[in-house]
Order: structure tokens, then sequence, then C-alpha cells
């Protein structure tokens, strides 16, 4: 199975670098966008067949080390 | 005083930490590269400051799962005193060996200068030689300095006298003007309840000998081989 994780800043927490990202594009002159938030993304290549042991396993990760739950959520989709 | 300090791949200011105590306590401090497992017995440990694993992920995390770490947790446990600076602060929160988080500065901008501090607790083993409410002197070196943690970690912090430092002006004013980082509260450095355990952005090792421009980092190490010298 592969597990796709996005890991993004939870809400309220400051993200000056999407605020940065939010300034360049006015700059460039779009117009209407509200707010940039940035995280990350990571494709995990699992050897388990099983969608929801695999789900466990990327869940375990991402609290052990991919995210840090101090200032971070994430969200795991599990495809073939 | 025994000491170590812990090496990773990326540790830069290990050799400077190691400099620093061996002027203060005479006696050769050890470096311990982070695949060891375990420890000798030791007074101090010192994680320094750098750039563990190129800052991978988020400054310290990888350096906070390495195998050494597991030995420098079971020793703060025991109540070794364990001391993080920059990077080192960085691993200690990772390894939830110290609450919050460092984010990446507010102006997203590495920031290397001298900045002002208070000192607020010094009813710790590092903190013995300095006053209440002192301000000292230490560089910074950083690009995620920006200390956070939720409020209850920060009241918890505040009401236990767990924050040792503050960046403020040269009177000793907290200002949001002298928060070179962003951090919550202008926190430069906190202890763990059982104040064992220091993290910190500015580098004491820095300032602790006459030739590097001055010594306010110097009563830290001498504090330490003072309270820690068996």
């Amino acid at each position: 199975m592969k597990a796709k994780v996005h890991v993004m800043f939870k809400e309220g927490v400051l993200d000056p670098q999407g605020k940065a990202v939010s300034h360049a594009l006015a700059a460039l002159g779009f117009k209407g966008v509200n707010e940039v938030r940035q995280g990350k993304y990571i494709e995990l290549d699992l050897d388990e067949k099983n969608p929801d042991k695999a789900r466990q396993s990327a869940e375990a990760m991402c609290k052990q080390l991919l995210a840090n739950t101090v200032i971070e959520t994430y969200a795991i989709e599990i495809t073939e | 005083m025994k000491a170590a300090v812990i090496v990773f791949p990326g540790s830069n200011c290990d050799r400077d930490i190691q400099v620093a105590i061996e002027q203060s306590t005479g006696q050769p401090c050890a470096m311990i590269w982070h695949k060891e497992t375990t420890l000798p017995r030791l007074d101090l440990i010192v994680v320094p400051g750098g750039f563990s694993y190129g800052d991978y992920l988020r400054s310290g995390a990888m350096a906070a799962h390495s195998p050494i770490m597991r030995a420098v947790k079971a020793e703060a446990d025991k109540g070794v005193a364990v001391l993080g600076i920059c990077n080192g602060f960085q691993v200690l929160t990772e390894a939830h060996l110290l609450p919050g988080v460092l984010m990446k500065n507010r102006d997203l901008r590495f920031i290397c200068r001298d900045v002002d501090l208070r000192v607020e607790a010094t009813d710790t083993v590092f903190t013995r030689r300095y006053r209440k409410g002192q301000v000292v002197r230490f560089p910074i070196a950083h690009n995620d300095g920006n200390y956070f943690a939720d409020p209850v970690t920060i009241k918890t912090l505040e009401d236990e006298g767990r924050v040792a430092f503050r960046y403020c002006d040269a009177n000793g004013n907290v200002t949001e003007a002298a928060n070179p980082n962003g951090s919550l509260n202008n926190i430069a450095g906190i202890l763990n309840a059982r104040r064992n355990v220091l993290g910190m952005m500015p580098h004491p090792e820095r300032l602790a000998d006459m030739l590097l421009g001055g010594i306010d980092g110097r009563p830290m190490f001498d504090g330490l081989v003072e309270a820690l010298a068996a």
C-alpha cells in the first residue's frame, strides 16, 4: 500500500512562510487569495497489504516522527 | 565534574562547548557519537548547537530519535544535568525532554548577533552563579528559535518559574522590540519540572573567554562545576 501524508500547521499556529507566499502572490498581481498555508507532503511505500493496518502504521509514524503534534496536524490517505 | 557532549552528524558547536567546559573543569570533556547506545557515569550531558541531520523534516527531529538519545533520556530521568543549546534545545523538545517547539523565526530570517537576556531563574545548577534579573549578553545564531507552546504549557512554565532566560533590552526590559524571533513571552530558555534539564537558544559557550569578546557565558560553566563537582 501507499500512504500519502499531509502535514499542516494547526489552526491558530502562525505560518510565516504561508504569509510570505501570500504576499508574493499579491505582488505578482494575483487577486482574491484570502490565505496561504504551507505544509509538507510525504509519500510512504509500505509492504503492508491491508489498508487498515497500513493506516495504523502510518498513523504511528506521524505521531512519533513525521509530525510534531504540538503545532502540526496530519492527514493520511491510503492508496493501492 | 564529568561532562560529555553528544555529537550528531551536522553538530558544529560541539568543540566550542567542549573548550568552554574544559576551561571551567580542568578535566577532559568526552565527545560521544550519536550511534552509541550507552553513556558512562556523567554529571553533565550537553546536546550542542549545529544543524543535526541538516535540519531535515524539522530542526532536531532526526537527532531526537538517534540511539544515544534514549540513554540521554534515561540519565535525565535519573536527575543528571542535561544542557541543550540552540539545535540542542530543538533536539530536547523533539525528544520530549522539554515541552513546546522551536518554530521558524517570526521574520523568516537566520539571525546571528548578540542579544541581551534577563536571567529569570537562579535556583538551578546552570544559573546559580547569576543574579536574578541580571542582564547578560550571549550570541544567538538560528533560523528556528521562535518558542511556541500551547497556553496551558506556557502558564505552567511561568507559574513554576521554569523560564530560565528571556530576551530583553540592555536595561532588562522585556519588550516586543527586544524579541528577536517571535518567541512567546520572549522565552529564550526553559527548564523541565525537575530543573535538571535546560534548553536555550543563545550560546553561552561563545562568550566564555575574553578572546571571544566577553565572558558572560562563563558563570554557567563555573556554576555547573561548583554544583556538580564530585
